[in-house]
């Protein structure tokens, strides 16, 4: 009977939940990944360390569980691909930065290419990767069976691999880890973390939040960083600003501890299957998101057989691997498939950074510290400049819908 | 050493000896045991190891509580992490035992896995006694009922101990026409709306069952009420070293003696919470097993059970507990250290069978949104709030509501001890995990107090038990260690499945040929005869090529082309999407999700036409036909048929009710055969002699009905490839003759078939784009230069269409947009690449970021054009023909050089033949 | 896998339908009248309501009709149409 590794330990000590206090120089509202690592930045780039960070239940208990922990900045657009390559060089640091481990494991991603038309797509991206200074490319059906032997790349399946993209640096990190990495080091930088603590409403003076109304009373703020996924909406709803984000289910499921078979991040747009095997031995895999806007957090079992169905017919050794548990995360998705991330305009003092769809686990560190600039200096940072929410009245779009179409 | 006693156990037939391979040797059971029941009876104690720590393990439970006993199946197709507890026996069977982590097995799983559907008024998950009586209650009035048990036969665990009674009732149920009763059937997870999803084992047990019987069966049930019926999970108390193999639930031992005739151990220590730990200390007892203490965490006991204990000579041992265990050499238990009255003595014994309390199976209706709440009287968590939609009710009966016998209810007991105790890490709270009270305790002293948070700081309840068996005493010892209230501590989320499904069942039949439908037109038959090689567009199968031997796709496809120049050429163009519009308001309608004119279209002609998204991006083209007065014909792009149509309806019914317009996909009615070339008229002239072919009395952009060959037909003047060009649709059921005809017809012209490829280089010598290559949902209409196809007088007359208002915003306007343009090469031969990005020429690729210009959508080799020739979207691309760029493919550079993007015929001379 | 009741076949499996997003939303009469503000509001912004929702489906493998229906984005309850 063979044993298994053990994952490296979590820190003796993580964080001390608080109680708030009644005024902060920043309040961030959202205690996930995106929240964390923007109180971190703040505290750390620049020195802002009178800030709280509101989380409505328990820390990272919201997508940061939820995702299927993806990591790759190959998108086609040079905006996107900016901020995500900007996260993925953090991420490449991270565990130095943090002083605690993070798993991150770069054991590179495949996007697979099922038609013609998917060849020609990925071929474009992995160009302008290139270009771009991402490390992308073009591997035909042949080099793919080589790294994943457990694909199929023969006649065989429905849908063939035709060939994918590859990005060797991209890959997988332990989402607990890194949520709590961040909230030990930005709590050891003196960031106030408070959980259970329920946003109810705002105060406002004109063109300014002067005040957070919460379940555990009123806080001061600075400035109101918004960082709670598709709740943003609902929060900025509360400030008379509407936002182009709908929240949908995105289902993910695990597999029982098996033996290492895969050793690459697998992902098909075409059939919906993102899979990983993680560093304890369990299949991760994600599937398409619901068209409809809901928050239940469980799956519908149609979503899951289809995704069963494409998984079985691409990797036909996983015909015997069970589902142990299976989820659904809430994505905040806008209608160019790119997040919102500065301003909240009228208002001179708060921002808001929402929107990520399926992107956010990887862009954890980099919008953290883009967001923590922006919110710093009051006005955006370079790379998040492209995704102002003005760019739903100008037209000037991020669509990574289309070419680049690839969730996660 | 058989543990296997002389008689008992209703559950195991010992007129059929089974013997089972267990890592290679032979272990002798009956049918009707469980791999756990087996390994008992032969003595084999260790069936599983630690994850982590390489621990041996054996078995603790009776069912889906078992946290240890997981095994490799590795007969038959083979399966990971199979519970021992739930793997019937049968000849045959191999199993190898695993450290927590199975492997996938490598070969081919060809075995058959179905999913069946059913509704019922009411379904009523397990097969207990409550649920055997909520079905009989259920079925009374007729309704539908569905029963499922994951039992081998109904009765629970109570079989027996009930007796005849519910013996009688289950036999009474069984002949009810209105049940449907599931023996062997899982619920695995309660959905929206009253769906509940269930596993059936049909086949695992009868080795002999046909290939064609599913080996699973997934169901889908849509019950009006569910009641679950599903009992309670025992659990176990923890304390230093508990997790010994010798060490098992004191009711599963019982059970184990009862229904399967084993002793799972001839010495023990009993150590139970509750009366229901005593009475099956009192049935090891009466079966032989040697008692040699009793303890009860509890300070007084019932003096009734005590004496019937005091009749096997033992006495009851109140407020004493279990402080450790020894192993032996085989590493399983050896002796039990227990505390009484201050001191410590020690047992020399094989069984430590101990009890906790029952939890309440309360996970389907935790799953289906069911609030749950702590209760101190059952020492569990119990239903408390229903789930809230009650259009669809779940009701829990039995056990699973808390319902316990008086004498099962415990005080809340977990770990009696010191939670500081230097042995904390010898107390396994997840042994599968290899988790224990330090890593618990570890997590409190990081700053965690929330039970999702130490669940994931220390994996306990992660394992393939998901924490059924020690779960709620999980959060009983994390209460302990918070000195909070266990009901404050709460639990964490069950999720669905209730037990692992394979990834194979959940596929079902959706497998290789049947896991997407595959679409091929009335003449596919002819293709595959010739031998094409196919290209799959959507779920269509399209000739991509039509080779000669030995051609490659280059050498066909210049073939394919020049015919088509020169001569004539035909293609299957059944798949483009063929959308009828009826009714008086067709005209309007269609000049509002158009960007052109079509209210004045004449019938008999044609219009080509641009569809753009309310964001002003094109979406789809095609071409309108007017077939009469209120009948018109749409065609769309192949990928879009569906979703045009979609939108189409959608525009008429949600946002313009008032016109009158109604839509039917035709797509599949009518085959399609394209006739191209020079030569095309004549091949017709040749098919329809009744047919005027002059290009007075049939010209392009008109369509015509006639009689081609034998058959009724549609003609329409149409071109996609700047060629005098024909389409000739017939019903579908016509496809293959239509083509045979045209074949025959156009033979004395040398008539050749092509396919996509060359489709796809014709359009782009003529610069057309194709919707979904040449653009991407970014591009406007006016980027393809197309803004030709926005009907002035509608832009005139500040008439609307959908899109119109989006073309007007600052970015639709920008001159700086990529535009279409054409590319060739300024070697005259080297090829571009389609995908490729495009820099400012001799832009150093080293230098990176290198600003990207725009990127090559189509790239052909171009007889026609005398070099490769592709189309491309190019910032300011209209201001720069003329100018030099490179495309950059793998970072290799191709010098081209910006052309119009209609190289061929710009003037369209030639589409009149 | 949610049951939606279409107003003219009755109770069917979600995977019949399609969703249409917030009911209400009406094409703007003269678009050509909206500032770009405006417009983009009717484009892309929606309500995004964790609670009840008023949104239109169509049984697009069925009648292919819309209809509005309530529904709730957590529970998924659904209000039966007047």
């Amino acid at each position: 009977m063979r044993t298994s590794e053990r994952l490296p330990e979590h820190p003796e000590f993580l964080w001390q939940d608080r109680e708030p206090r009644g005024a902060y120089d920043v309040v961030v509202v959202g205690g996930g990944g995106h929240g964390l690592a923007t109180a971190y930045y703040l505290a750390r780039h620049h020195g802002i360390t009178n800030v709280a960070v509101l989380e409505k239940g328990w820390l990272a208990g919201g997508n940061m569980a939820r995702n299927t922990t993806i990591i790759r900045s190959n998108y086609l657009w040079d905006e996107s691909a900016g901020i995500y390559e900007h996260s993925l060089r953090l991420w490449e640091g991270l565990e130095d930065e943090l002083e605690t481990p993070v798993l991150f494991s770069q054991r590179g991603v495949l996007n697979l290419a099922h038609s013609l038309g998917d060849v020609r797509e990925s071929r474009r991206r992995v160009n302008a990767n290139q270009l771009n200074g991402i490390d992308a490319q073009w591997l035909d059906a042949a080099e793919v069976g080589k790294l994943v032997p457990i694909l199929d790349v023969t006649d065989r399946p429905r849908h063939r691999v035709l060939g994918a993209t590859y990005q060797p640096r991209a890959g997988i990190a332990k989402h607990d880890y890194v949520a709590w990495g961040f909230a030990r080091a930005a709590h050891a930088l003196g960031v106030d973390i408070v959980q259970n603590c329920v946003v109810e409403d705002f105060e406002t003076d004109g063109d300014v939040v002067t005040a957070i109304r919460t379940s555990r009373g009123r806080i001061a703020c600075g400035t109101l960083a918004l960082a709670a996924a598709g709740h943003s909406a609902v929060l900025a709803e509360r400030l008379g600003v509407r936002l182009p984000v709908q929240s949908h289910p995105l289902q993910a499921l695990v597999s029982e501890l098996l033996e290492p078979v895969l050793d690459t991040v697998v992902m098909s747009n075409a059939v919906h299957v993102y899979v990983s095997q993680a560093h304890k031995g369990e299949l991760v895999m994600g599937a398409g998101v619901d068209p409809y806007v809901g928050y239940g957090q469980r799956g519908s079992i149609h979503v899951v057989e289809e995704q069963m169905a494409a998984a079985v017919e691409l990797f036909p050794v996983f015909a015997r691997a069970h589902v142990l548990r299976t989820w659904a995360g809430i994505v905040d998705v806008t209608p160019d498939a790119s997040p919102v991330v500065g301003h909240l305009p009228p208002y001179a003092n708060a921002f808001v950074n929402c929107g990520w769809g399926t992107g956010g686990f990887k862009a954890t560190p980099g919008l953290g510290a883009v967001y923590a600039d922006t919110i710093a200096h009051g006005r955006p940072h370079p790379l998040a400049e492209p995704f102002a929410l003005d760019r739903f009245r100008t037209g000037r779009l991020i669509d990574e819908h289309g070419a680049a179409a690839v969730a996660h | 050493m058989s543990r296997r006693l002389p008689h008992g156990g209703d559950l195991v037939d010992r007129d059929r000896p089974v013997t089972v391979l267990v890592d290679g040797d032979p272990v002798a059971a009956y049918a009707g045991d469980t791999l756990a029941s087996a390994l008992l009876a032969a003595g084999r104690r260790q069936v599983a190891a630690g994850t982590y720590t390489g621990r041996p393990r054996g078995v603790v439970g009776l069912g889906a509580e078992e946290p240890n006993a997981f095994v490799q199946v590795v007969s038959g197709p083979g399966e990971p992490m199979v519970r021992a507890t739930e793997l019937e026996v049968h000849d045959g069977l191999a199993v190898q035992r695993l450290a927590g982590r199975g492997r996938l097995p490598l070969g081919e799983d060809d075995t058959r896995y179905d999913h069946r559907w059913t509704h019922a008024e009411v379904l009523v998950v397990g097969g207990g006694a409550a649920g055997v009586d909520a079905a009989l209650e259920a079925a009374r009035d007729g309704g539908r009922v569905v029963l499922a048990d994951d039992q081998v036969s109904l009765g629970g665990w109570s079989v027996g101990a009930l007796g005849p009674d519910l013996d009688e009732q289950v036999a009474r149920l069984e002949t009810l026409p209105n049940v449907r009763v599931l023996p062997r059937t899982t619920v695995v997870g309660l959905y929206d709306h009253g769906q509940a999803v269930a596993v059936e084992r049909r086949t695992d047990h009868r080795p002999d069952a046909p290939a064609h019987v599913a080996r699973r069966r997934l169901w889908h049930v849509r019950a009006a009420e569910v009641v679950v019926a599903t009992g309670a999970h025992e659990r176990p108390l923890v304390f230093p070293d508990n997790d010994r193999p010798g060490v098992v639930l004191a009711g599963a031992a019982a059970q184990y003696v009862r229904r399967f005739g084993v002793l799972p151990g001839e010495r023990a220590v009993v150590w139970t919470a509750h009366d229901g730990g005593l009475r099956a200390a009192l049935d090891l007892a009466a079966a032989g097993v040697e008692l040699v203490a009793v303890l009860d965490v509890r300070d007084e006991v019932a003096p009734g059970l005590a004496a019937e204990l005091a009749t096997h000579g033992v006495t009851v041992r109140t407020g004493a507990e279990v402080r450790g265990t020894d192993a032996g050499p085989d590493g399983a238990l050896a002796r039990v250290h227990v505390r009484h009255d201050g001191t410590i003595v020690t047992h020399d014994v094989d069984l430590l069978a101990v009890s906790g309390g029952l939890n309440p199976a309360v996970m389907l209706f935790s799953q289906a949104g069911g609030r749950t709440r702590w209760s101190d009287d059952v020492a569990g968590f119990v239903p408390d709030v229903p789930p809230p939609d009650a259009a669809h009710p779940v009701r829990v009966v039995g056990a699973a509501a808390g319902g316990l016998r008086d004498d099962e209810l415990p005080p809340a007991a977990w770990f009696v001890g010191d939670v500081d105790s230097q042995e904390a890490e010898r107390v396994f709270l997840d042994p599968q995990r290899d988790a224990t009270l330090a890593d618990l305790r570890r997590a409190h002293g990081a700053g965690l107090t929330s039970v999702e948070h130490v669940k994931r700081y220390t994996t306990i309840g992660t394992a393939a038990d998901q924490g059924r068996g020690f779960g709620v005493l999980t959060v009983g010892v994390l209460a302990q260690v918070l000195a909070r209230p266990v009901g404050e501590v709460g639990t964490t989320t069950y999720r669905p499945p209730y037990a692992p499904v394979s990834f194979a069942l959940l596929a079902g039949r959706d497998r290789d040929a049947l896991s997407d439908p595959v679409r091929v037109t009335a003449i596919h038959d002819r293709h595959v005869a010739d031998g094409v090689p196919f290209e799959d567009v959507g779920q269509w199968r399209r000739p991509w090529y039509v080779p000669h031997q030995g051609e490659d796709l280059a050498a066909s496809v210049r073939r394919e082309c020049a015919a088509v120049r020169t001569g004539v050429g035909m293609m299957d163009a059944s798949t483009l999407g063929k959308i009828v519009c009826r009714g008086a308001d067709v005209g309007r309608f269609l000049d509002r999700v158009y960007t052109g004119l079509f209210s004045t279209l004449k019938v008999g002609s044609i219009r080509y036409g641009v569809m753009c998204g309310p964001d002003g991006m094109v979406v789809d083209d095609g071409t309108v036909a007017r077939i009469g007065e209120d009948e018109w014909l749409v065609t769309t792009t192949t990928g879009n048929a569906a979703a045009v149509l979609d939108s189409l309806e959608e525009w008429a019914m949600t946002e313009w009710p008032e016109l009158d317009v109604a839509f039917t996909s035709v797509t599949d009615q009518w085959a399609v055969v394209a006739v191209a070339g020079p030569r095309s008229r004549d091949v017709l002239a040749a098919l329809a002699p009744d047919l005027d072919v002059s290009n007075e009395a049939f010209g392009f952009m008109q369509w015509r009905d006639a009689v081609v060959g034998t058959l009724p037909a549609r003609v329409m003047r149409i071109s996609f490839s700047g060629e005098l060009a024909y389409e000739i649709d017939v019903p579908a059921w016509y496809g293959a003759a239509l083509w045979d005809a045209v074949r025959r017809a156009g033979e004395p012209f040398g008539i050749t078939a092509y396919g996509t490829e060359t489709m796809h280089v014709l359009r782009a010598e003529k610069g057309f784009p194709i919707v979904g290559q040449d653009t991407d949902g970014t591009v406007t209409p006016g980027d393809l230069g197309m803004g030709w196809a926005i009907s002035p007088r509608k832009v005139r007359e500040g008439a609307d269409f959908v899109g119109a208002r989006s073309l007007q915003r600052a970015d639709a306007v920008r001159p700086d947009r990529r535009q279409l343009v054409g590319l060739v090469p300024t070697d005259g031969s080297s090829a571009i690449v389609e995908g490729a990005q495009l820099v400012a020429a001799g832009a150093d690729l080293t230098d990176l970021p290198v600003p990207m210009l725009g990127h090559v959508t189509s790239a052909y080799d171009s007889v026609t054009v005398g070099s490769p020739f592709a189309l491309a979207l190019l910032e300011s691309g209209r201001t720069r023909h003329g100018e030099e760029l490179d495309a950059v493919d793998s970072l290799v550079p191709v010098r081209v050089r910006v052309v119009d993007p209609v190289p061929y015929d710009p003037e369209g001379a030639r589409r009149d033949g | 896998m949610m049951s939606l009741p279409c107003p003219h076949c009755g109770p069917r499996d979600e995977t019949e339908f399609g969703y249409g997003g917030q009911a209400g939303v009406a094409y703007p009469a003269r678009p050509g009248d909206l500032d770009d503000r405006a417009w983009a509001e009717y484009l892309f912004v929606r309500d995004n309501p964790r609670g009840w929702s008023t949104e239109r489906w169509v049984h697009r493998a069925g009648c292919r009709q819309w209809f509005v229906l309530r529904r709730h984005t957590v529970t998924h309850e659904i209000e039966s149409p007047a």
